[in-house]
């Protein structure tokens, strides 16, 4: 009777590091990851020697001091002796602002434009890739150049609203369009308002209630409930209601010349119009190529089965194809959306005051202190970038397909 | 392998190399040619002519330091910077020297490292508005979109001066002067601020300079000279003995065309040690004895520079008022030379 026994274990020996390929990528990958540290240690130390050379630290007490200078757009609180931090949280707030309007826009361009470039009307189709073809091929930073030199050159300076037959004139004595921005009137909260809000928010749960159950109808009777003009009608007749009902609570600030410039309601101002439209078509035309990628990803069976079924173009489009087409598009919109954040620093060509302007700019030059503010560009920029790769992909998570 | 460790190593020293450097004087006189930073294009002060050769008060100093250093006033490499650029264009060593209307803060003298060699323009900030808006001071600004550069001190001037009137405005950052004579000139902004010697010179440049003004008030005191690294002081003391030179040319009425003259037959003996026919101060600079009657031959005494680019003879057209020396009630006033 013979026993099967393991084969003899030799003891390790140090050449078996070399030699044995259940080490020997081990091995390499050790040493690649010391050389590494070994030469970051290097250039770092190196860094800091050359600093001290100088006579320069690394020290971040200048976030502290008084900044000394005017934002001309600022969503939170600040003047001219603020801190250099609270300049950059300005910053900060802008380039969220600036990006996440961007996102939107660009979005809906993308969608829209990617849809129709596979319309079957010919002069459709055709200028849409006329619109991405020539968007996408001319540098973002030309996009915001002409945008706000075509705002500054082409629109009214505010002096000439001025005088008994002025040269311009107020769109429907609201909106005035001028070469500083756009001034719009901005809603005067008075008392009773919240009424009418909660009100407006109840109408939106009730839409969303609505449509719910017109698809559970749907699916349980097979009886198609409309859902456009109730949707609307809920979303809009009892808030409108509750509004005479509370005594028109909510008034209208509507901007007014006033010494040099518009005073009163909002100031979208033109820097950031540049911007936020540069942005969001230069983008659009990536983001329709990959929608158009995603719905021509979907096999044709598909749409010629629904077809078949009886469904009208609309109907294939939204049941069928681009529900599964999403699958295809979110992931390389993600990289959209992170490229608008990052493209987003350009602002500093037509003086939109965002991070890159305050902390990497107006900051950096006059405290002098490059580094400090560099690296905590880079960290901002490193943050939020991961943060909306993060939530995106949460929702591709979503919306790819399930597999059981 | 080997290769590539070899390769890593010249890479980080590559990297770390630039850190130790000589003496600037040394490193200019072997290299040639002075690396001069100036301004992108202010008329006046420095700006390229039509036949792209760079003109103004501050080239003129780059080519009086070029002159006295390696004996040819053209032997500058200008280096255009913005407001932002130019001190890092400095202090890593870009440019050997920055002659570029910039203010001497204690903050950029001390906590950016730099070492101010003197003045040569003494400036203030100023306003320029269009005729047509009817603004006859500063303080009526109020609610104005002003165009303002960043990251100069007039930025932080400006914010100052609205402040302490307690009025409100709206700043319009721009990058360079063009970019702000666009922005004013399509009434983007109400109000250009900057020294009131470049809006002169802006106004220059307009196709109706009469149709704007510039505002009676200076707000700030904008002392603006060439600088240089801190810690060379070798180098410091060469540009700051040039530029002085160039001032106590004009005290002692030496001029481009009498230079020669001046040398070979002033019983002063301060023009004789000036010029270097007396004394050592060529060696002690570390330069030969001629070092700055060549300087005052390249474009003349201060008070020849100042005529030809910015003088009441010229479209920007700036009276000496303080620029002038101290003999004449001005505040130009260059220590002894001996």
């Amino acid at each position: 009777m013979t026993t099967l026994t393991d084969p003899p274990q030799g003891s390790f020996r140090l050449s078996m590091l070399i030699n044995d390929t259940r080490y020997r990528s081990l091995t390499f990958q050790a040493i690649a990851l010391l050389l590494l540290i070994v030469s970051i240690a290097y250039l770092a130390n190196n860094l800091f020697a050359n600093l001290a050379a100088a006579g320069l630290n690394i020290a971040y007490d200048f976030l502290g001091t008084p900044a000394g200078y005017d934002i001309n757009q600022t969503l939170v609180e600040y003047n001219s002796r603020s801190t250099h931090a609270r300049a950059a949280l300005v910053g900060i707030l802008n380039t969220l602002l600036v990006a996440f309007l961007s996102c939107v826009m660009a979005t809906v361009f993308g969608v829209l434009a990617g849809v129709l470039r596979l319309s079957n009307n010919w002069l459709v189709a055709k200028l849409m890739s006329f619109y991405v073809e020539i968007f996408r091929n001319i540098p973002v930073l030309i996009w915001i150049i002409i945008i706000f030199t075509i705002m500054t050159a082409v629109m009214p300076a505010p002096r000439a609203f001025r005088g008994d037959e002025p040269e311009a004139s107020m769109l429907l004595g609201l909106v005035a369009f001028t070469n500083r921005g756009i001034y719009i009137p901005a809603p005067v909260w008075g008392p009773g308002s919240l009424v009418v809000v909660a009100t407006f928010i109840v109408s939106i749960v009730g839409v969303i209630g609505y449509r719910r159950y017109a698809t559970n109808l749907l699916y349980s009777t097979g009886k198609l409930l409309p859902t456009g003009w109730p949707s609307l009608a809920i979303l809009f007749v009892p808030t409108i209601l509750m509004f005479y009902i509370m005594g028109r609570p909510i008034g209208l600030d509507i901007p007014e010349l006033g010494g040099f410039n518009f005073r009163g309601g909002i100031q979208v101002g033109a820097p950031l119009i540049a911007l936020w439209f540069a942005l969001s078509i230069y983008t659009g035309a990536f983001i329709a190529e990959n929608v158009r990628a995603g719905i021509q990803a979907v096999s044709k069976g598909q749409t010629e089965a629904a077809s078949a079924l009886g469904l009208r173009p609309g109907r294939v489009m939204k049941l069928v194809v681009l529900p599964q087409a999403l699958r295809v598009i979110i992931p390389p919109l993600i990289s959209q959306y992170l490229n608008i954040t990052k493209n987003s620093s350009l602002a500093i060509a037509v003086g939109y005051a965002d991070i890159t302007a305050t902390l990497g700019g107006i900051t950096l030059n006059q405290t002098g202190r490059a580094i400090e503010c560099v690296l905590l560009l880079m960290l901002f920029y490193l943050t939020i970038s991961l943060l909306i790769s993060a939530v995106m992909n949460v929702y591709n998570n979503a919306v790819k397909l399930k597999e059981r | 392998m080997k290769k590539n460790v070899i390769l890593g190593a010249l890479t980080v020293a590559g990297l770390s190399a630039g850190a130790a450097a000589a003496g600037t004087l040394d490193d200019v006189k072997a290299r040639g040619t002075l690396n001069c930073g100036v301004n992108t294009g202010l008329v006046g002060f420095a700006a390229p002519d039509a036949n792209g050769e760079w003109k103004g008060v501050d080239v003129a100093v780059c080519r009086a330091v070029a002159a006295a250093v390696l004996n040819d006033p053209t032997a500058v490499e200008f280096v255009p910077t913005t407001g932002k650029t130019r001190f890092t264009a400095l202090a890593s060593g870009e440019i050997d020297m920055l002659s570029r209307v910039t203010t001497w803060t204690f903050s950029r003298d001390v906590d950016l490292k730099f070492t101010f060699v003197g003045v040569n323009y003494y400036d203030g900030q100023g306003f320029m508005v269009p005729k047509a808006l009817g603004v006859s001071s500063a303080r009526e600004l109020d609610g104005a979109t002003v165009c303002v550069q960043t990251g100069t001190t007039t930025e932080l001037n400006l914010a100052d001066f609205f402040r302490t009137n307690n009025i409100s405005y709206e700043p319009v950052p721009v990058e360079t002067t063009a970019e702000g004579q666009q922005q004013y000139l399509a009434g983007s902004c109400d109000t250009y601020t900057t020294d009131a010697s470049a809006l002169a010179a802006t106004r220059a440049s307009f196709e109706a300079p009469g149709d704007h003004v510039i505002l009676p008030e200076i707000i700030s005191k904008e002392p603006l000279g060439p600088l240089v690294r801190h810690g060379d002081d070798e180098w410091a003391d060469v540009v700051r003995w040039t530029l002085n030179a160039l001032i106590t040319a004009e005290e002692l009425g030496v001029t481009s065309a009498n230079l020669d003259e001046m040398a070979a037959n002033s019983e002063n003996p301060e023009v004789a040690r000036l010029l270097g026919t007396e004394g050592t101060l060529g060696e002690m600079l570390g330069l030969d004895a001629a070092w700055a009657k060549r300087a005052i031959a390249a474009e003349g005494n201060y008070g020849e520079i100042f005529a030809r680019h910015i003088g009441e003879e010229t479209p920007i057209g700036l009276a000496r008022g303080l620029n002038a020396q101290w003999t004449d009630g001005g505040l130009l006033y260059s220590p002894p030379f001996r």
